[in-house]
């Protein structure tokens, strides 16, 4: 098998693996305002993924590298071209990390405030600037011949880019509700289901414009058949969130952001960054890709590490499965 | 108006500043993850419990400080491609691999077993719990080693051709790049330089403690330990340190010529070390200085009668094989921190050694001085480390990849300058208000002291600690 392809596959899993996990984290960021009525529950929703959002995280910093080692073209292209918003999106992930860790080491209403502000803005902001970004990716960018991008910010910021973007955030933030149904009891629990009901209603209005547009552009089969799943399942997670199937509407909902990634990068395939003021400046899988030998050593680790990071992660989800509730919160803990 | 923006300088600058700021916090991650292991071992050893408040005391400030070690790192995985595309393109294809493994191996590792660990004393049985501990500190070491493998090549490139066709280098052995003899001296350096700001922050919030009287049962062994550590870490930077000096000399001649400010290629006693001078700021005219003959000879050669190549005869070396150009670092700057950097260590080692001596059997010096000298530890070894890097890194230039490419050849030509300005000016601004709100809390944790353990609530055994909750 011609690794360049295999490599492709690895990464769009690894960008699967990074909405599907650090989606819900983000989604739960922004539920603050909407399930937190007090601090208590505030800091029952934050103790929901405190144990797993760093390693959630993890995964863009896999993807990042392993695409700056297989495809350091696409690297190079993408992370110049799309300079100010990946920077938003750094900022926002800085704010959002040192958050989770410091806003409970002290006891001030107005402290916390300033911390729970940060979260929700820190969790909003990449949420809609990496659907803005693939988006793009998708729908082709301007490049000169060097393969740097050729265009301005307002480039990036055309409408299909824009829907994808209020896609991928209404995406995550009824994943990351749908999450908390499953992760917590009593009144937050029961809130939780009753919004993510009342999200998923626009999420899918969303969503299926998006995935029309892009099938619009990209007949594929491939492309057809994953996004037409990708809606199946958005609306099988709302039937049984609606029946109170927490554990079935949370894979569902995992599912639903797995086959929609998936069709973009299905969308992309062969090509990694279009060019769409010249089709010859384009990057693809061939031209943007590393050298044989470097794809057959990373090829062997991927495949020998991957499983072994899948095993522990999965262990550590099944370490903290128990829900988590206000009784769990001692009173004053610092 | 033209240079103010120019992209390269710029760029520079946000490299320098953000690196920098990132290995503040690295090497406390890496050293403190250890400490806080051996603690909990000796705890789970020995169920003394001022081992549990050592391990919790110490667990605190090691989580404050690990939390700012990810968040920037973030930022540092992905300036490569923002700031360097050209770079990326060029050395992607070798660069990328060390860097890819670093994340898989490493920081996945990481970032699991840490959460497992915060989270997780009510939950792991308790030996299980320990090993979480240790598989973070592990994790944080074996990320060092990836990442200055892929530094080290761009000291010292090796298991590389270059593709003409493609205009970049390609990769032609993964054991040959991890192996690269500047990153096996640099790793164990740089590891033992980790462990001694870590020994630093152990003693200087112990003396704090000891110096007021407080938390005497904890906290003298603590200073104890950190002493010990340090003056076994200091010796460990010395003995390697030595050896990556050699490795500097085959692989950078002008780099140790501008370490000593070395102009005319020297041999035998004038290969002198110069432990201070006074002169113009460029180096160019000496005005004063204490020498040590032949010192750079033993460093550079170790032997007596060794010849070190001087900065003029390089350049005119390198001018021929390279083509014209100006060929030598900024001189001020690797000679100041090439002595501040062994010179802050030689310090703390000596702290550590008089500070044995003054504690020996149980006594207490009552000299404010002394404690002074141990509370100013961490942030003086902390300098050591920064000074240390900004040697390596500067004492590099003009190239970015030493004998392949310049740093002017490998900033991205799509980026305006105003995009890097903006993005230097905002990682400034929030870097420097974290850096405060990280400091205090850091302080406010120190002064707070280890705390009384809980008792055990009802139906719990008294071995159960509760697990934090954010
Ligand atoms: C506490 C910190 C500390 C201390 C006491 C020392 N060093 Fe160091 N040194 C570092 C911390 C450091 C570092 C971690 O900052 C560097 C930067 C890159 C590296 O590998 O380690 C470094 C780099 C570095 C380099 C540059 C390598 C290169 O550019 O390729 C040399 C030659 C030395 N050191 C030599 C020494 C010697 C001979 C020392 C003592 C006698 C010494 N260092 C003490
Ligand atoms: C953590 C310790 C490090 C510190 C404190 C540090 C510091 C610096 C500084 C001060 C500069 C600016 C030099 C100049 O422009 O004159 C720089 C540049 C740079 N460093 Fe490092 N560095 C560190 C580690 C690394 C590592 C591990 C890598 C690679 C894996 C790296 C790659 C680079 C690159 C690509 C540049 C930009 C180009 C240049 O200006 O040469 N650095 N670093
Ligand atoms: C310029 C090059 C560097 C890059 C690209 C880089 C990248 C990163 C990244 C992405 C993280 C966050 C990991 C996470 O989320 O878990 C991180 C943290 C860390 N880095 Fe760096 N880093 C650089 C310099 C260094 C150096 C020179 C060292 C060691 C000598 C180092 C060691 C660490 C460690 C131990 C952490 C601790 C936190 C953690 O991994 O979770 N880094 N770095």
């Amino acid at each position: 098998m011609d690794l360049t392809i295999l490599w492709f596959w690895i990464i769009a899993v690894l960008f699967v693996g990074y909405f599907v996990l650090d989606g819900f984290d983000f989604g739960v960021g922004m539920s603050l305002p909407f399930l937190g009525r007090d601090d208590t529950d505030r800091r029952v929703l934050i103790n929901t993924i405190g144990p797993v959002w760093d390693l959630n995280e993890t995964w863009v910093i896999v993807a990042g590298a392993s695409l700056f080692a297989a495809f350091p073209e696409w690297y190079a292209t993408l992370f110049s071209g799309f300079y100010l918003p990946l920077l938003v999106i750094l900022i926002a992930l800085i704010l959002r990390g040192v958050s989770f860790e410091y806003r409970h080491q002290r006891p001030e209403a107005s402290w916390k405030r300033r911390f729970d502000a940060m979260i929700v803005v820190g969790s909003a902001l990449p949420a809609l600037l990496w659907g803005v970004a693939f988006a793009n990716i998708v729908r082709g960018v301007p490049l000169d011949a060097n393969h740097d991008f050729a265009g301005s910010l307002l480039d990036l910021l055309n409408p299909y880019a824009l829907l994808g973007g209020v896609t991928t955030l209404l995406l995550f933030f009824t994943h990351g509700v749908v999450f908390v149904a499953l992760k917590t009891d009593g009144g937050i629990r029961h809130r939780a289901r009753k919004l993510a009901a009342r999200a998923g209603v626009v999420t899918v209005i969303a969503a299926a414009a998006f995935l029309t547009w892009t099938i619009s552009s990209h007949s594929a089969t491939a492309v057809v058949i994953l996004a037409v799943s990708a809606a199946v399942l958005l609306i099988g997670a709302l039937v049984a969130n609606a029946a109170g199937r927490e554990g079935v509407a949370f894979t569902l909902m995992a599912g639903t952001i797995a086959t929609a990634v998936l069709s973009l990068f299905a969308a992309l395939f062969p090509a990694v960054m279009p060019a769409i003021n010249d089709p010859a400046n384009s990057l693809t899988i061939a031209n943007a890709s590393s050298s044989p030998y470097t794809l057959q050593m990373m090829s062997w680790i991927a495949l020998c590490a991957l499983p072994l990071v899948l095993v522990y992660q999965g262990w550590t989800y099944w370490i903290f499965r128990k829900r988590v509730t206000r009784e769990h919160i001692p009173e004053a803990a610092h | 108006m033209e240079s103010f923006l120019d992209p390269l300088i710029l760029a520079r600058w946000q490299f320098g500043l953000t690196t920098l700021y990132h290995f503040l916090f690295v090497p406390l991650t890496i050293g403190m993850a250890t400490i806080v292991a051996i603690f909990q071992t000796a705890w789970v050893r020995t169920g003394k419990t001022h081992y549990l408040q050592l391990t919790h005391f110490y667990g605190k400030i090691f989580l404050i400080n690990f939390a700012m070690g990810v968040v920037t790192g973030i930022v540092q995985e992905f300036q490569f491609g923002m700031n360097w595309s050209d770079y990326s393109r060029f050395v992607g294809d070798v660069f990328g691999a060390p860097l890819a493994l670093e994340a898989l191996l490493a920081f996945f590792l990481e970032a699991t077993f840490i959460g497992l660990w915060i989270f997780g004393w009510d939950r792991l049985p308790q030996k299980l719990h320990l090993a979480c501990i240790w598989i973070t500190a592990v994790g944080t070491v074996l990320s060092a080693y990836f990442i200055i493998a892929a530094n080290a090549f761009m000291q010292n490139p090796v298991a590389y051709t270059i593709n003409e066709e493609k205009g970049r280098a390609e990769l032609t052995s993964l054991g040959e790049l991890l192996a690269n003899p500047v990153a096996l001296a640099a790793f164990p350096h740089t590891i033992f330089a980790c462990f001694m700001v870590s020994a630093g922050l152990v003693i200087s919030v112990a003396a704090w403690h000891l110096a007021r009287g407080r938390n005497l049962e904890t906290m003298r062994p603590a200073l104890k330990f950190g002493m010990w550590l340090m003056l076994i870490a200091g010796a460990g930077t010395t003995i390697v340190g030595d050896q990556l000096s050699l490795a500097m000399v085959d692989a950078q001649p002008m780099k140790m010529a501008a370490a000593e400010a070395l102009y005319t290629t020297a041999t035998g006693a004038d290969a002198s070390f110069s432990i201070f001078t006074l002169g113009t700021p460029d180096g160019v005219h000496e005005l004063f200085s204490i020498r040590v003959p032949y010192l750079l000879s033993l460093l550079s050669t170790h032997s007596f009668d060794g010849t070190v190549e001087g900065i003029n005869d390089l350049q005119a070396h390198y001018a021929a094989l390279y083509g014209p150009g100006d060929y030598a670092p900024m001189i001020w700057v690797t000679y100041w921190s090439f002595r501040w950097m062994i010179g802050l260590g030689m310090l703390h080692i000596l702290v550590a050694v008089v500070g044995l001596w003054l504690t020996r059997k149980g006594r207490m010096p009552q000299n404010r001085w002394v404690w002074k000298a141990a509370i100013w530890s961490f942030p003086a070894s902390l300098l050591a480390m920064s000074v240390g890097w900004i040697f390596t890194e500067m004492g590099r230039q003009p190239w970015l990849v030493f004998g392949l490419l310049k740093t002017e050849a490998g900033v991205s030509p799509g980026v305006s300058g105003l995009s890097v300005l903006i993005s230097l000016l905002a990682f400034t601004l929030v870097y420097g208000s974290l850096a405060v709100v990280e400091f205090r809390l850091i302080l406010r944790a120190v002064r707070k002291g280890p705390e009384p353990l809980e008792p055990a609530a009802e139906g719990e055994p008294a071995s159960v600690v509760r697990a934090t909750v954010y």
